[in-house]
């Protein structure tokens, strides 16, 4: 089958299997970043300014850079820098991780301040231990309260896994960017496009969801 | 005595809110502690309460020792004898503070189940239990944002009194309610002092302090200036400050 001398059914199972890539990407950045975030948003609450400051500090410098650039420097620079490098892969889940966790702490550290002090109080007088106070009382509180941003960042993090396209990864992106280069066509970046839009809207319709399940009471 | 707390100071970036501080609590008494906003009542409390700590003085509660003077610097106990303490200790807040992803119910039931470890079963039944007598029970799986804030100062007062505290302090529970849902708290805090329950209670309401409180406490600046009986506070009033705060009350009261 053929659209605009564009072989699709040559195509099909490479992009299908970029698709993996992208998911891949995405499901480990999740896996890592969330938990990372949160210590980042812990550390940047942290009266202590030897670690509330570098964390300050490592969240603008990655929130300030393009991901391009910081993928680029976790694949070459190590080696450079420490006569070592990281896998293709391994590099860009690193850039990805670190790069969203930075995003997810501001994020996360947003909900945990929007939590009133009197939650706090409340579970300190009924005699809840601090570990207890943060999973029972204030989490589900702020999962419910950071819902709708995380949505959002999920939804660009399926789009920025394109960007793995510079250290050659063979994401989605990259593999139909080079197929339309080849058949002289845009109809594998338009696939793309689509599959990309199929993909955001699971995202969406999975946090409509989740909003919907974390809501108590009349609100 | 129940709660002993002798010469507290506490001082917020240099303003001194309480200058030695005495007052001591016994069981089955009413203590209510009246006064102007910002002389002191409710750090008082927080500091009984250990949501703050004091800089300088001795509390006791249920005979166990909270802070000590040693070499004029004020020591607290081990972090396990604080937590026994905390737990002969329940405090209810002006705004509440339930816990808005727990029903009605849960609410009172958890902290029995994750801090006195009771088994569920258990913990339902104290919660039913105090559901019914506080006149909720038909609200048990409402949470509480879909409560009055009568209802959901009724609601924290359950979770305060099901974990058995030993004293119940109350910091100013009816300001952030209008005079008909003031009514239905006053109504439940009053039922608890005839069944003798041990209860210290900062208010502005001068007629519920009168008719309930044994003991009355005037504060202002950060000093006990006045304390006595309702009888001796309100009828037959020494100092002049109280006079001029409890005549000044009167006519608010009579303007609104």
């Amino acid at each position: 089958m053929k659209i605009n001398n564009v072989p699709i059914d040559l195509l099909l199972p490479s992009m299908l299997e970029a698709t993996g890539m992208v998911l891949k990407i995405f499901f480990l950045t999740i896996l890592f970043a969330v938990p990372l975030g949160f210590l980042v948003a812990l550390g940047r609450r942290s009266k202590c300014v030897f670690l509330s400051g570098p964390i300050r500090v490592y969240q603008l410098i990655f929130r300030g850079t393009p991901l391009m650039l910081q993928l680029i420097f976790f694949m070459y620079a190590p080696y450079y820098l420490f006569d070592f490098s990281f896998g293709r892969f391994q590099a860009c889940i690193l850039a990805f991780v670190i790069n969203y966790a930075a995003y997810f702490g501001e994020i996360f550290r947003g909900g945990i301040d929007s939590i009133p002090v009197g939650q706090f109080e409340a579970a300190k007088v009924l005699g809840y231990s601090k570990v207890q106070t943060f999973f029972r009382i204030i989490l589900p509180q702020v999962a419910k309260c950071v819902t709708p941003a995380m949505g959002n960042e999920l939804m660009t993090l399926v789009k920025d896994t394109s960007l793995a396209q510079v250290i050659s990864v063979s994401e989605l992106f990259n593999v139909a960017f080079n197929a339309g280069s080849r058949y002289f066509s845009t109809v594998p970046i338009i696939i793309a496009g689509i599959f990309y839009l199929i993909m955001n809207t699971i995202v969406e319709m999975t946090f409509k969801r989740l909003e919907k399940k974390l809501q108590y009471g009349g609100r | 005595m129940l709660v002993r707390a002798e010469g507290i100071k506490k001082s917020f970036n240099g303003t001194e809110v309480l200058k030695e501080i005495s007052l001591g609590v016994e069981e089955g008494e009413v203590v209510a502690i009246i006064g102007p906003s910002g002389s002191g009542k409710s750090t008082l409390l927080r500091c009984l309460t250990q949501l703050e700590t004091v800089d300088e003085g001795n509390i006791v509660i249920n005979e166990k020792e909270l802070v000590t003077m040693q070499k004029d610097k004020a020591v607290y106990a081990k972090s396990a004898i604080q937590h026994q303490i905390r737990m002969d200790t329940g405090l209810v807040f002006q705004s509440f503070h339930l816990f808005p992803h727990y029903s009605v119910k849960k609410n009172i039931m958890d902290p029995q189940i994750r801090v006195l470890k009771r088994e569920k079963k258990e913990a339902e039944k104290i919660a039913g239990n105090l559901l019914a007598k506080l006149n909720l029970s038909d609200r048990a799986d409402a949470y509480p944002n879909e409560l009055s804030g009568g209802q959901q100062q009724r609601v924290a007062i359950a979770r305060a009194l099901a974990l058995n505290p030993k004293v119940l302090f109350f910091d100013e529970p009816t300001s952030a309610l209008d005079p008909e849902l003031t009514g239905e708290v006053l109504k439940v805090i009053k039922e608890l002092a005839k069944e003798k329950m041990t209860m210290v209670i900062v208010t502005h309401e001068m007629a519920f302090a009168r008719d309930v409180a044994d003991h009355v406490i005037f504060m202002d600046e950060g000093t006990i200036i006045e304390e006595g009986t309702p009888e001796e506070v309100f009828g037959n009033t020494e100092k002049e400050r109280t006079k001029v705060f409890l005549k000044r009350y009167l006519e608010n009261a009579w303007e609104s």
